[in-house]
């Protein structure tokens, strides 16, 4: 009998069978949505540590690279700060004495805080999703560090997004300017609803999709404040998503859309803020 | 064993790369995808198997990282590995024609499948847009990218047969 060598073994069956195997791991993912645990181990331990050595090298750089930058420029910022530091000192002392009062008043009337402050956790991004077509990126903090699934994500005072995927020394972030994203947000003035999509199209423009916003008494403008509605099960009440730069009417005269800026800078984002608090 | 070594090492180091250097040097925000480069090469230079393998492992990594669901860009990645190993018999290494136009294929590919299945699907019709603005970019970008690449990987490959021809002959005597 002939003796079969491992080259010999068709590659048209081993094709067939990795693509089998390929079609039940995702047939098995799409629908409990669990990764298993030992692939994440894996990643964890080869991946993160070559990305944070890269992250730190161009850290390096960048670092050397900005103390180049003038001093001028530094000065005269500078300056313009210190103006700016004496105005909102004054500001500050203003509003300080309008928040003892609220205080006050607050506790005359037994009422809670509105908003909790909640724990935060920060984190650094390093790196970003492969490909062209989505913006997820991810950051170098894990389920060690306590973070999990759908913890909501911050920069600034604005939101990022969520988390999606998390392994034990790194997470995934999906953003809201991710194409595949959607969030139910409400208009801060006006108290009117509507759908927040990330769009692939308007990313260039630094823009987001708003659409089936019910105002029916006309009363949203560009400018409002757009933040995290009450509605939605991920996302904690009252986040800051963007602003309003255009509505209009959609065909149906019965809801409008249009677009808004989000609050974070997504091109240099950084670092980011973790609130460790779910939404139950 | 080495060439195993050599595989997995130029899979982890393009797939750190391409989600770190490459993205902070993206042009109007298009990276080049150095695993096609990666993948499609090692299937015409090694063949079918090598190159399913190869983009097996390739689309399993961004499946754990980034995907959805796993499995997706895995099956992806091996069919392109897979398709270019029928390449084998007319590649030469002094021709850079075939290597290029395979490459470019490839990528093109790539960028039509992930239209059609991630975004077509969710009903987002301007077929135009994203050529013009995802899918060709990445093409030339990954194109420009190979140049350098694609020599680097010849060049370890080429090392790595001749040192398998004289293992192989030391065993033989």
């Amino acid at each position: 009998m002939k003796k079969r060598t491992k080259m010999s073994f068709p590659s048209k069956y081993l094709l067939l069978v990795f693509t089998v195997f390929c079609l039940g791991l995702m047939l098995v993912t799409f629908t409990t949505k669990i990764m298993p645990e030992p692939l994440k181990l894996v990643a964890g331990y080869t991946i993160i540590p070559m990305q944070n050595g890269i992250n730190r090298v161009g850290q390096w750089f960048n670092d050397k690279a900005d103390e180049f930058e003038s001093l001028k420029t530094t000065q005269k910022e500078n300056k313009k700060l210190q103006e700016q530091v004496d105005e909102l000192t004054i500001e500050n002392n203003q509003l300080r004495q309008d928040r003892f009062e609220l205080d006050r008043l607050r506790e005359l009337y037994g009422l809670d805080q509105k908003y909790p402050s909640y724990n935060k956790i920060a984190a650094r991004i390093n790196g970003k999703d492969s490909g062209n077509w989505f913006s997820t990126f991810m950051i170098d903090k894990g389920s060690k560090d306590g973070i999990a699934v759908d913890m909501n994500v911050i920069a600034g005072s604005g939101l990022v997004g969520r988390i999606v995927n998390v392994g034990p020394n790194w997470a995934t972030v999906r953003s809201i300017i991710d194409d595949a994203h959607n969030v139910s947000a409400m208009d801060l003035a006006t108290q009117d609803m509507c759908i927040i999509s990330g769009s692939l199209e308007l990313m260039e423009d630094n823009l987001i999709q708003m659409s089936q916003l019910m105002d029916t008494d006309n009363n949203v403008q560009p400018g409002d404040q757009i933040v995290t509605s009450h509605i939605s099960d991920k996302y904690l009440q009252g986040i800051l998503i963007g602003y309003v730069t255009e509505v209009r009417d959609d065909a149906n005269k019965l809801t409008k859309s249009g677009y808004i800026s989000p609050a974070v800078d997504f091109e240099h984002l950084e670092e980011v803020l973790v609130i460790t608090n779910l939404k139950e | 064993m080495k060439r195993v070594i050599v595989d997995i090492v130029f899979v982890l180091v393009c797939f750190v790369l391409q989600c770190t250097v490459f993205q902070s040097w993206a042009m109007a925000d298009i990276s080049p995808n150095l695993l096609i480069v990666v993948v499609s090469s090692v299937g015409f230079m090694r063949g079918k198997t090598e190159g399913m393998l190869m983009g097996f492992f390739s689309g399993l990594l961004i499946d754990i990282c980034y995907g959805d669901m796993l499995g997706f860009y895995a099956l992806i990645y091996m069919y392109i590995g897979y398709v270019n190993g029928f390449f084998q018999s007319i590649f030469y290494e002094e021709d850079l024609k075939l290597p290029m136009i395979l490459i470019t294929v490839s990528d093109f590919v790539y960028g039509l499948i992930i239209y059609v299945f991630l975004f077509l699907l969710r009903n987002r019709t301007d077929f135009f847009y994203y050529l013009l603005h995802v899918i060709i970019p990445e093409l030339v970008y990954t194109v420009v990218v190979t140049i350098v690449l694609y020599r680097l990987i010849l060049l370890v490959y080429r090392k790595l047969d001749t040192s398998e021809k004289r293992s192989a002959g030391r065993n033989a005597d």
